[in-house]
Order: structure tokens, then sequence, then C-alpha cells
């Protein structure tokens, strides 16, 4: 589809216009950090960015949701119980989305459609208009260039890039038509197109804080000669299993469920809520078998799937997308997976 | 909705089910027998090696694997061990009460058409003899189909077995071998003693050649599978039942996940040469 050109002031009057109608949820500063959160003025819009705390899975998995209703029947169970469906079913803007977690989106598109699809997640998928930005300032922690999630191609309904007095809006869809109709914009020209062109080449080498020592469409392959490596044992014993670097994970998408009746036990809710396959239990079964006790395995399990089990049902692409979130949120600073598979490539070399 | 789910339910929805026949068969094992109300009514299509969510609405799920033979039409039975919430739960009710059910589950079953013709061994431990009993009936209900059966039990201590009475029948059968262990000797027992594995050199069939079906606790596959390697029966014989953690059933959750595997929707049932490195498979 086309791509135009908007000057910043009428990107700002048409986000203050769109607020009007829409509900928006973009990523503006908390504290000295920043986050997604439902927009109220265009002022507050930091597409200037770095990294966000939470990424945005959170609008198409919240951390906790609704799967089902239910009237339990009790206290005749003879009777039964009565389920039904419940989606949230409301149109949003997502405004502000980096490449790196529109590929982590892409993946999870991909996830919870393959086999059985999940209408819960594409109900909100569908509901959802993404306007990604490309990275004007790069995170302490990222290395999204190494995993080639600089930059992204597809899965938005808009793209920006910022060209310093103005934007490149490429419109990728009629979604993000129709929800551009409105602003004041122009033809991009070749003056234009090229300083986007170079915006996006600079953040190819700019976004790589942590350098991986081999391409990471190897680390499957350096993965299966790495199962009984000391680093797994090493990096986990100082690992509090607390699952902050699945939380903060832009392809995590791992959760439990669990029934909340209400007062009188009449009605009540089956919700799923995130989980995380470094904490105590992930694999337990009936009978306290569990599958994943030591630390260590948890953590193996943790790389294993972003860089071999995911990407053998996603077409090989790694499942890590280079956000550096959990190297900034691990406490004993064990997360960087950057780190482990540089050890591995150290160890047991390439080929 | 994307386009490819825009006509399909609700993955997550259980549908009605109605309890037909409840039974205390020890004192941790509950035989349920089930028809459906709705969609499938009153016993669906599946093939042995499913699994189905049991849902208690304010409880939660279970995985539960079917007991019964598909050839059974008058219900779907399951064996269900009170061991969690929803297990209690289960425990609780009665015949005519409603339960929830999601299922059939589980693409990897038992492979009941490519073994046809063939001698086939069931190696159940314990609980493990309720997944293998949905085949082991089938089998019995198409006995021209199959070569040789043998079917070995091993149940912990005597206190702790089931379906005495079928397992009577199967050992006054002529055209099945079955034979029966507990790990720890009774007064009332006057067969074997001693763990599975014990009864794997007295079958009497070939057994490099047969088709080896397992199921059992966890510790139990690892002799299992050390006595069949020195029987000399090759990997792509052997068929491994690894039930785990089904949480979701239909491969989101990630809480069943055998390495690359995923028990709900590549199993549970397991070809052992298809496992390829997943070491913790067994």
């Amino acid at each position: 589809m086309a791509v135009k050109k908007i000057s910043k002031s009428d990107f700002a009057d048409f986000v203050d216009k769109l607020l009007a109608s829409r509900k928006v949820y973009a990523v503006q500063a908390k504290g000295d950090r920043f986050d997604f959160a439902p927009l109220l003025s265009a002022k507050d819009l930091r597409l200037d960015y770095d990294v966000t705390l939470q990424p945005p899975k959170k609008f198409f998995i919240p951390p906790v949701e609704t799967l089902l209703t239910f009237s339990t029947g009790w206290p005749s169970p003879e009777a039964g119980a009565k389920y039904k469906s419940n989606y949230d079913d409301e149109k949003f803007v997502l405004l502000g989305v980096h490449p790196y977690d529109m590929v982590a989106i892409n993946q999870l598109d991909e996830l919870f459609r393959q086999g059985y699809c999940d209408n819960h997640y594409f109900t909100r998928r569908d509901n959802a208009t993404i306007v990604a930005v490309d990275v004007v300032n790069p995170s302490q922690n990222v290395f999204a260039a190494e995993m080639g999630a600089a930059v992204v191609k597809e899965g938005f309904d808009v793209l920006l890039t910022d060209i310093g007095d103005a934007y490149v809006a490429q419109i990728a869809t009629d979604k993000g038509q129709q929800l551009f109709a409105t602003a004041k914009m122009s033809d991009a020209g070749t003056e234009d197109m090229k300083k986007r062109q170079e915006v996006q080449e600079n953040n190819k080498k700019l976004l790589a804080k942590h350098k991986l020592k081999c391409p990471a469409s190897y680390l499957p392959k350096l993965l299966e000669k790495a199962y009984n490596h000391p680093v797994w044992e090493e990096k986990a014993a100082t690992c509090f299993a607390c699952g902050s670097c699945n939380q903060v994970c832009p392809t995590c998408y791992c959760f439990g469920v669990q029934d909340d009746v209400s007062w009188d036990m009449k009605t009540g809710s089956r919700c799923r809520a995130w989980d995380g396959c470094l904490l105590d239990g992930f694999a337990k079964v009936a009978g306290n078998h569990d599958f994943r006790k030591n630390r260590a395995d948890r953590f193996r399990h943790r790389l294993y799937r972003k860089a071999k089990y995911v990407p053998e049902k996603i077409g090989g692409q790694i499942a890590c997308v280079g956000c550096g979130r959990c190297v900034g949120a691990c406490l004993p600073d064990i997360a960087n997976p950057v780190v482990v598979y540089n050890r591995l490539v150290d160890d047991l070399g390439i080929g | 909705m994307c386009e490819c789910c825009a006509t399909e339910k609700d993955i997550y929805l259980p549908e009605a089910a109605t309890i037909q026949k409840m039974r205390l068969m020890n004192d941790t094992e509950m035989y349920v027998r089930f028809t459906m109300d709705g969609p499938g009514a009153p016993v669906f299509d599946f093939t042995p090696g499913q699994f189905v969510e049991v849902s208690i609405a304010g409880i939660g799920e279970a995985p539960i694997t079917i007991s019964s033979s598909p050839t059974q039409k008058d219900g779907i039975e399951m064996v269900i061990r009170r061991i969690g919430n929803v297990t209690k739960a289960i425990h609780k009710l009665k015949a005519g009460d409603k339960i929830g059910i999601r299922g059939p589950l589980g693409k990897g079953t038992y492979p009941v058409e490519q073994v046809k013709g063939q001698n086939l061994v069931f190696i159940c431990g314990g609980i493990g003899l309720v997944p293998q009993r949905s085949f082991i009936n089938y089998v019995l209900d198409n006995r021209d189909d199959y070569g040789e059966v043998t079917i070995l039990l091993g149940t912990k201590c005597y206190s702790q077995r089931f379906f005495q009475s079928e397992l009577e029948q199967w050992l006054a059968r002529d055209d099945i071998h079955f034979m029966e262990t507990i790990d720890e000797a009774h007064d009332c027992w006057n067969g074997n003693v001693g763990v599975v594995t014990t009864l794997i050199p007295k079958i009497e069939s070939e057994l490099a050649t047969s088709q080896v079906f397992i199921c059992g606790p966890p510790i139990m596959y690892k002799f299992v599978l050390m006595a069949l390697a020195e029987e000399k029966v090759p990997k792509d014989r052997i068929y491994l039942n690894l039930e785990r953690k089904m949480k979701c059933g239909v491969g989101k959750c990630g809480h069943c996940q055998i390495n690359n595997y995923y028990a709900c929707i590549d199993g549970p049932v397991f070809k052992y040469s298809d496992l390829g490195v997943a070491p913790e498979a067994i």
C-alpha cells in the first residue's frame, strides 16, 4: 500500500483527534522508564522511547483473562454447570510497537493459530490496529539486530519512521488506511524514503548492544550439542526461579488456568493467567512427579524453547527477538541469552 | 477471529456429559462411565490413547485418558485416581450427575491400523493399565486382526489392583497371554511377586518382532526400556504413553512439554524411535 509523510505537529493533531473516537494504548513515560498505557493526550506519547517495561503481548494475552463464565449448578450436580465463552471484544489502537515486539506478535499469531486456533487471542488481535514505529533510541540491552528483528516487514497496520521533523508512514493494511484516513499526509518523496532507509539500516547495526558470536540461524544446531553442557548448572546456581525473564519476554506465552467462584458458589469464571517455565512446579503432575524439578533443567528449557523448540514450530525463526528485557529484569544477571549462547559457541565451536 | 477459526467453537469450552456409572475400585481409583449430552452423543469417535479434559465448574479441569475401547457404545470409561482438587471433586459425584468434557484430545494415539496382523505386547504399571485398556479391549473386539497378544501388569500392592473381574476374564482366555505381578508379597496373592520387568523373560511370543506398548509410573519406563534393549527390541517397535500435565490440552499452555514435544498434541502416545533426542521423556 502507500507510503506517506506526516509532519510531527500534524501527527500530534491527528492523535488528539483519534483519542476522541478510539481507545488508544500507547507508549508513555513511567517514572524514568516507559510502558504501554491508555493514552489521554498526544503530548504524553513518547515514540522516542528505548524499550517498554512490559512487551505489548499483554494486549493479546492479558496477565489474567476470563476464558469462560459459568453457573456451577451447585448444590445440584445433576443439574450441571452451564459454560459460556467470554471474549474481550473492544476495538483498540496499539501505538508505538517497536519492530522486535512486532516480530514477537507475528510469532504469537502463528503459535495461537497452529493446530487449535485460540479465538480468545484472535478476537483481541483482530480488534487491534497496530501502529509500529522504528527505534529512535536503542535501549542499553537491545540485541534485536543480532536476532534479525531490528526492522520488521509485516504484521503491522502502519509503520512509522522518525525522519527528524516528520514521520514516514507505511500504510500496510486497510485497517491502517482507515485509521489514518483523516490524517493530514502527503506522499513520501525520494528524499524521505532515503532517510527512512538510513534509519532502518542504522538500526540493523545499532540494535546490537550484545553481540552474538554466531548467526542466529545457527542456534538450533548449536543447542543440539549443548544439552549436557555445564553452563546450565553454572547459571542456574544463582537463579531465584522467580520467572521474571518469562514475564517480561515478548515471546513467552505459557499459561495456567484457574477457576474462581462467587461467594454463593452459584456462578464463577475460568481464568487463564501467565505462567512461567522457570517457576517451581511448572511441569509437576499428580502424584508429585516433577519433570523439571531442577532449576538448571528449567533454565535450560527456557533457552531451548527460544532457540530450538519454538523455532521448529514456526519455520525456523528464533523465538528470541533481542528486546533485552530479560537482561534487565534478572536480579542475579544470568538471563542474557547472548551470554549463554556465546559461551556455548566458545566451548563447542561452530559447525 | 481469524479466517481459520471463524466457524470453529471455543477450544476451551466444555460440552455437557452425564455420568452413567461410578464405582470405587480400590482406595483411590474411581471407575466412571459417561455419555455426551450434545455433540457426539452418546459416544464420540476417538482412537485409543486419546484423552479428555474433565471439567468441574468452580474447581477446574483434569486431563484423563479414555479407558474404554471405541467399540464400546454404551458410554466412555475413565478411571480417576483421587489425587488433586478436580479428581477429589469427581469422586464425590454420582450417576446422573453432569460433568464438562473437552475432547477427544491428543493426536499421538495407539497405532491401531498400522500394527494389524502383528504380535502385540502391553506392559502396564499400576494405573498405566487404564490407557492401555482402551487399545487392549479394541484388539480383543477385533481379535482376528492382530497376532499374538501378551499383557503384562505390575501393581505396587495387592490392595491397589482394580478391574479384577476383567483381569480374571483375560486370564481365562486362551487367545491372549495375560501375566500379572505385584511388587510386594501379600497373603491373598499366589502369583508372581516383583516389579513388572520380572515378567518380561516369561513372554512366550517372539519379543523382538512384537510391537510393545508401555504405560506406567515415570520410574518404570527406564527399567522396562533397558529390559527391552536386552531382548533386542528395536526402538521403532516400542510405543510409550507419556502422560504429563496436559493443562490446556491443545498445545498452547506449555505445561506438558517434553523437550520439543507437547504430550497433548504430539502424544500422549509416542513411538520411541520418533522421540529422537528427548531426555525429558524418560
